[in-house]
């Protein structure tokens, strides 16, 4: 059921099949520049099959958990994560909640972002895949730079217009010894930039 | 299936039984790296080529309204590869929808009801009012000419041009009814030929290349002994068409050029995109654009001329001093 879905999320976006894990064995963190709404189905549907059904893309709180269709598809269909962006506290923070995920073996979907942008530029990122990075220095963080989301489903905009997506995953990264926040957001948000054509 | 038609699907299949034969032996005796590379891709080719001809094939025989969905297909997935290309800005986003999702259906449902009056001009008038009129709501001025013109060439091409192929089933021509699928066989099968045979003629003998910043592949040695060949089995294909030998020999002429010229263009255009292939869905070929550039320019040109030739007439008459100085 999943991986028909998958293909169907291929065939109508363009995006190829990974022919393997980009990383080997283990969970890994999956973070990607952020523009539509399509985007985790897009990142997750590229995944091969095993790791697939290994993998919970975060997805946030406020607009996934609103009514219980949406909370459903998040929840049953995709295996994601809710996430809160407003009224973080100690027992709904978005790092305890992907770490549980992580330490369960699963790997996870995140958008450092927090929001998608409105222009197809990448902006700053947020702390949390610093923190994740941490505390789990020893799984891989993979980039995936994902193409044309922005133009087939831009913020503001209720129609979608049938482009190619792509999405490239990059080579992974860790968290250097004692590297401080803003060195290493800035690192992991240039890895997704390099890809920019412009 | 008269057996003209059957005649045509042999010939098909006859000759990709032959490149399959031919590419397995070419595969066994390649020897170096770039050889094996070469025939690997060749090899890819003629598979591709058994699955395009098969799903052709078959959509002719299931008759007009499967065709006319068949290019309509064809349609979106070339202007899905053209529109990705290109550059398009957060204001052009309404007029994609509607370009995808409103024109290009109601230019093929124009197709599949046989409107031929609307069909005509529905892009070249009506669509093309309208993009500039939509684009010019969303109160952006940045880019406006070129965004605009970049939509409006999108549709010509992919949807305006292409959708002529299945309009050849509705062309009525002089003792040629209920015939018409063996014409449009014919359009494809010439055109086809030509690109296979350019490509064979260049890799065994190309020296010359006509336009090495547009199309490095493209040789003068390939192109004429491509086209000559192609010329010269079209017009034994004669009996198919409603043609006889010397006319089906000048019309393969025309579509050959119309489409080496076709092939070009979209070359300059990927190009000027910077782009190598149009896409990745074919494998060996490239994007559905890159299978079907020589077919965009060639398929209206051919409509119309053999419309005019030898059409019982869907458009109105010409003045008469035109008919008199042709001899009409």
């Amino acid at each position: 059921m999943r991986a028909f879905l998958a293909a169907l999320v291929r065939l109508a976006t363009g995006v190829r099949l990974l022919p393997e894990a980009p990383h080997g064995n283990g969970p890994a963190i999956f973070f990607a520049n952020h523009a539509s709404h399509m985007d985790f189905v897009v990142v997750w549907a590229a995944l091969p099959n095993a790791l697939r059904d290994l993998t919970s893309p975060a997805a946030a709180e406020d607009y996934w958990g609103a009514t219980k269709l949406r909370r459903r598809i998040a929840c049953e269909l995709f295996r994601a994560v809710l996430i809160p962006r407003r009224d973080v506290n100690r027992s709904n923070h978005p790092v305890e909640r992907l770490g549980t995920a992580l330490e369960a073996g699963r790997s996870v979907i995140l958008f450092p972002e927090g929001t998608r942008s409105l222009d197809g530029e990448t902006s700053e990122f947020k702390s949390g895949l610093y923190h994740l990075a941490r505390r789990y220095p020893d799984i891989p963080l993979i980039p995936v730079h994902l193409e044309n989301l922005s133009r087939i489903l831009p913020k503001g905009s209720r129609l979608p217009v049938p482009l190619i997506a792509q999405a490239r995953f990059l080579a992974p990264m860790r968290l250097e010894p004692e590297e401080p926040k803003p060195v290493f957001l800035q690192r992991a948000r240039s890895a997704l930039e390099e890809m920019d054509p412009h | 299936m008269d057996p003209e038609t059957q005649r045509l699907l042999g010939l098909v299949g006859g000759i990709l039984v032959i490149a399959s034969v031919i590419g397995f032996i070419l595969s066994r005796r390649a020897k170096s790296e770039a050889a094996r590379a070469t025939i690997a891709n060749l090899n890819a080719r003629i598979r591709s080529w058994w699955v395009m001809a098969a799903i052709f094939s078959a959509t002719i025989l299931l008759g007009p309204i499967f065709t006319t969905v068949l290019f309509a297909m064809l349609s979106f997935l070339a202007m899905r590869e053209f529109i990705t290309l290109t550059r398009t800005d957060r204001a052009d986003h309404e007029v994609l929808f509607w370009a995808f999702f409103i024109i290009l259906p109601l230019h093929y449902l124009l197709v599949g009801i046989g409107w031929y009056g609307m069909f005509t001009i529905f892009i070249p008038v009506y669509a093309f009012a309208f993009i500039p009129f939509r684009r010019v709501l969303s109160g952006e001025t940045k880019n406006f000419l070129a965004s605009t013109s970049r939509i409006q060439w999108a549709l010509l091409i992919c949807v305006y041009a292409v959708s002529h192929m299945p309009m050849i089933l509705r062309l009525p021509l002089r003792d040629y009814e209920g015939e018409n699928a063996k014409l449009l066989f014919f359009f494809v099968l010439t055109v086809q030929l030509s690109d296979v045979l350019q490509y064979v003629w260049g890799k065994t003998c190309g020296k010359h290349p006509v336009a090495p910043r547009v199309s490095p592949h493209k040789t003068w040695e390939g192109t004429v002994g491509g086209i000559g060949t192609t010329v010269l089995i079209s017009s034994l294909l004669w009996w198919a068409t409603p043609f006889s030998p010397w006319q089906a020999g000048l019309m393969a002429l025309l579509i050959c050029l119309a489409g080496f010229f076709g092939g070009l263009v979209l070359s300059a255009i990927k190009r000027d995109l910077g782009a190598k292939d149009w896409g990745g869905a074919i494998a060996g070929h490239g994007g559905f654009l890159d299978r079907i550039d020589s077919l965009c320019f060639a398929a209206p040109l051919f409509f119309h001329i053999t419309g005019f030739c030898f059409g019982t007439g869907m458009d109105p008459r010409p003045p008469a001093w035109i008919l008199e100085w042709l001899g009409r």
